[in-house]
């Protein structure tokens, strides 16, 4: 559906995307799921594009893109792998921190080489036992000689073993709880840095997920990001810009299901007649189309609270429920896409039942759509 | 090195529909790029420009709308743009459109290298690039498939012909009409587009490139298109088939006799 009062930028920036996407990433999706690889070669000419430096600002080599493009950058990128779009967005998210709360120089040390694209970034939280409880991380930062000394485990890390930098959350001061959470960055060749089993997952596969095992990694004093005792603050709010990127991301890939599945109903004839003509399939058509416009408009509006500085108890909010409506949408879309197939649908040649399979791992991510209905509680009941 | 681009804004088919009524091009609701070798001539011009500095201008001539392409010319690098419109360039045909242009680059003054794509989707003609040269009285190589060689003074391009190419060396200034297997046109970057969105692009009209009014547009025009028609659809032939030649001959005969040719 078309939407108002888009600028001429805003416009062309998407139809950048969108060509990127046709040309570079969608004919490819399919081989790099199967091969279950990261295509880093792509994740560089997205770079030169500038996507991955879309969250900071141009004097850190970044080319900043209000909320809303972005989302329609995300939507764009996930019509042709939510893998890739799911890597970057990871990526972004740690810019953006990085830019919003280190200090210059942290700032000047990274982010140039974050936003070309030279260093990869990645975003660890998830621990075995610190789930969507991420406060009960028990990797600890331990201060020492000026520096800090890192041990604990992190697991179902995106980019883990192929990014260059990471955004490691650990405890310096257990007895403050999440309090007493601090986030460092952690360069890929850091002795104490090691990677352990790469996940083999159900769908995502063009995103690498896996481990990391910190054994007295000894970091120095100024690879604290921001303030000690802040990282799970900013973690939350790293969250919430990730939650409107996944909504984003689940419209694209809902979309991408339904363009399918109606050109297929166009086309396959039963009964003598396509099985679009049947009433059965149209419904379902209809459905589809209105409930990814339904999440479009939540992930759009959750985007242009954010370009227009709303609070963020607003942000939390916007951003939970359209991650949580957006993926569910696209669980419900992406399922009845292979159903309009039928058969067909079940076989890896055509994409819908890859579809599928990323869109169940989109209700988990990046807390779980249970965790989303809770935030949403939390404030109504407040 | 002064390079000077020329571009079209076309719509996005290769199939372009006619109105059968008006014998005039259907543009509505069809989404308008810039047309695909002019990209080529883009590029060509931006790898010279990364090799051997300089600057990069691109120029259109078309309605208001063809902004949007000279801007995403300036997003995939271009340094300048300019866009020649006027109501008196309006149904030019591809001599009063090769001289406006050739007016407008005059206007530039300062030019080495004149690139333009090899044709254009949607008229298909390839005549505006020579057409070009030969206002500016320049040499000119057309269907160039790769450069080999730039100096301050000359280029070394292969030409393709028929089952081949040729090796040309061209003195500076020309004009050089590219083929799209000259190269793979970059993507416009997110910078160069905020950048492109930014910039003030001129628009010239015919008295700011000194064009005198009779020789643009329709008045400039020598072409009359009597016509334009999409041809019908041709049916599918009829296969005869007979046990031996013998027999097909004997049912070739009665079909050229049903049809009374012979």
């Amino acid at each position: 559906m078309r939407l108002l009062n888009l600028s001429d930028e805003q416009k062309q920036i998407v139809k950048i995307v969108k060509e990127f996407t046709d040309k570079e990433i969608k004919p490819y999706a399919a081989e790099w799921d199967e091969e279950e690889r990261f295509p880093r070669p792509v994740f560089n000419k997205m770079s030169e594009l500038g996507l991955s430096g879309l969250s900071c600002q141009e004097e850190y080599g970044g080319s900043y893109l209000d909320f809303l493009t972005k989302a329609m950058v995300f939507e764009e990128l996930s019509k042709g792998c939510v893998a890739m779009a799911a890597t970057l967005s990871v990526h972004t998210m740690v810019a953006y921190i990085i830019e919003k709360y280190a200090n210059e120089e942290m700032k000047k040390k990274y982010l140039p080489r974050i936003n070309s694209g030279e260093m990869l970034c990645s975003f660890a939280l998830t621990e075995a036992n610190a789930g969507s409880d991420a406060a009960a991380l028990e990797t600890r930062a331990e201060s020492r000689n000026g520096g800090f000394v890192l041990n604990g485990n992190k697991i179902f890390i995106t980019s883990a073993g192929e990014a260059e930098l990471y955004f490691v959350m650990a405890k310096t001061d257990k007895s403050k709880g999440a309090r007493g959470i601090t986030s460092f960055l952690v360069e890929k060749g850091n002795p104490g840095l090691g990677f352990g089993k790469k996940e083999k997952k159900m769908g995502f596969n063009a995103s690498i997920t896996g481990e990391l095992v910190l054994t007295d990694c000894v970091v120095p004093k100024d690879a604290v990001v921001g303030s000690v005792g802040e990282g799970f603050r900013y973690a939350l709010e790293t969250l919430d810009l990730g939650r409107v990127n996944i909504a984003a991301m689940a419209v694209g890939l809902a979309q991408a299901a339904l363009d399918y599945a109606l050109e297929y109903a166009k086309n396959r004839v039963q009964f003598g007649k396509p099985i679009a003509s049947f009433q059965g399939v149209q419904f379902m058509l209809a459905d589809m189309a209105t409930e990814i416009e339904a999440g479009r408009g939540l992930t759009y509006n959750a985007a242009r609270l954010m370009d227009n500085g709303a609070k963020a108890q607003e942000v939390t909010l916007a951003a939970a429920m359209a991650k949580r409506f957006t993926t569910d949408t696209a669980m419900k879309v992406t399922t009845d896409a292979v159903q309009i197939l039928g058969g067909y649908g079940c076989m890896r040649e055509y994409p819908v039942e890859r579809y599928m399979r990323s869109a169940k791992i989109l209700q988990i991510v990046e807390g779980t759509n249970q965790i989303q209905r809770i935030i949403v509680a939390r404030q109504l009941l407040a | 090195m002064e390079i000077i681009v020329c571009i079209k804004q076309v719509p996005d088919t290769t199939e372009v529909k006619i109105d059968p009524v008006k014998g005039t091009l259907i543009r509505e609701g069809v989404p308008s790029i810039v047309n695909p070798f002019d990209k080529n001539a883009v590029e060509a011009a931006l790898q010279i420009k990364a090799a051997k500095g300089g600057k990069v201008t691109v120029i259109s001539m078309g309605p208001p709308q063809a902004m949007d392409a000279l801007r995403e010319c300036v997003a995939m690098g271009a340094d300048e743009a300019v866009l020649l419109s006027d109501r008196a360039f309006a149904g030019a045909d591809t001599w009063a459109t090769s001289y406006t242009l050739a007016k407008a680059i005059e206007k530039i003054g300062k030019y080495d290298i004149i690139f333009c794509g090899k044709q254009a989707i949607d008229g298909d003609t390839a005549q505006v690039g020579p057409g070009i040269a030969e206002h500016l009285g320049l040499p000119q190589v057309t269907y160039v498939q790769k450069i080999r060689e730039v100096t301050d003074t000359g280029m070394i391009v292969e030409r393709a012909i028929e089952g081949g190419y040729e090796v040309i060396s061209v003195p500076l200034p020309a004009m050089i009409a590219v083929e799209k297997s000259i190269n793979e046109p970059r993507f416009p970057t997110m910078m160069g587009t905020m950048k492109a969105h930014k910039k003030q692009i001129p628009i010239w009209g015919a008295a700011d490139i000194n064009a005198s009014e009779d020789l643009v547009g329709m008045n400039g025009s020598p072409t009359q298109v009597k016509r334009v028609f999409a041809p019908e659809r041709r049916g599918g032939g009829e296969i005869l088939q007979a046990e031996d030649e013998a027999g097909v001959c004997v049912l070739l005969v009665e079909k050229l006799r049903e049809a009374k040719i012979v």
